[in-house]
């Protein structure tokens, strides 16, 4: 048994994928899943609430970096969303915020797909 | 504190799966937060025991499940350290490139984070090569004195 789940529900053209526990070796292939079956159905804009993950290792990272190139050739996104101040400081150490979009709240990633629309 | 830090040793045997990571990480939590480090501190020695582990179980076992690695915690001259052995393939760790996150990100290329990361989150950290040909790594956190 391990203490990760992810969920996937649809907020209008936006996709968000909620994590929660913990994401290391052993669970990113779950998230993988996730991210295939996005692309399995065009749907490129992705915010991704971490409001409930309590730690990420590289294995997770490194999910993210190998699909947020295709969703951006896309037209699309992976948009980062609520995290712990810990798990930040992972992404922080690494320099994602250099090339990632980071949000406080859900809502704010979400507004910011629109507004990239209506531009 | 320093009497009892001389006898500070914990071992931990596990078969190389990433399921038992879990085991590994709660090791090394229970272990540094015996050495009474802060919260934060704890969360970085847990962090590079896992990356660590997970590096061995990809490229030195190339995920079987049936190799073992071998951790041990001790306490050193004001130093926490953190010995892991395994009997797969050996590397060389200077081989690795430190990784750019811009050319990562454009050649989706993920192998090498976690030992930047060991690097980061650590004081020291070393390869070598132990008796029977084994592969160890050290992690190291100096002790708050």
């Amino acid at each position: 048994m391990t203490d990760f789940n992810v969920n996937l529900r649809q907020v209008k053209n936006v996709s968000i994928i909620d994590l929660r526990g913990y994401l290391d070796a052993h669970t990113a292939p779950e998230l993988e899943n996730i991210f295939n079956k996005l692309l399995e159905q065009k749907k490129f804009r992705v915010v991704v609430n971490f409001n409930d993950l309590n730690y990420i290792s590289s294995a997770g990272l490194g999910v993210f970096m190998a699909y947020i190139e295709i969703m951006r050739q896309n037209n699309g996104d992976i948009k980062f969303t609520n995290l712990k101040e810990n798990v930040y400081n992972i992404f922080d150490l690494l320099g994602f915020p250099l090339l990632y979009e980071f949000y406080k709240d859900e809502q704010e990633a979400i507004n910011k797909f629109i507004t990239q629309e209506n531009s | 504190m320093n009497e009892i830090n001389k006898k500070f040793e914990k071992h931990l045997t596990v078969k190389s799966t990433t399921e038992n990571l879990i085991k590994v990480r709660e090791f090394a939590r229970t272990a540094a937060e015996e050495c009474l480090f802060h919260e934060e501190d704890v969360e970085k020695i847990v962090l590079a025991v896992d990356e660590a582990c997970t590096n061995i179980i990809k490229h030195a076992y190339n995920y079987s499940p049936e190799g073992i690695i071998d951790i041990s915690i001790f306490v050193d001259n004001n130093k926490f350290v953190i010995s892991i052995v395994d009997n797969g393939e050996s590397f060389n760790p200077n081989i690795v490139p430190e990784p750019d996150i811009r050319e990562f990100y454009k050649q989706k290329k993920v192998g090498g984070l976690g030992m930047y990361l060991m690097k980061k989150l650590m004081d020291e950290v070393k390869y070598s090569t132990v008796s029977d040909n084994k592969n160890q790594v050290m992690l190291i956190k100096y002790l708050y004195r």
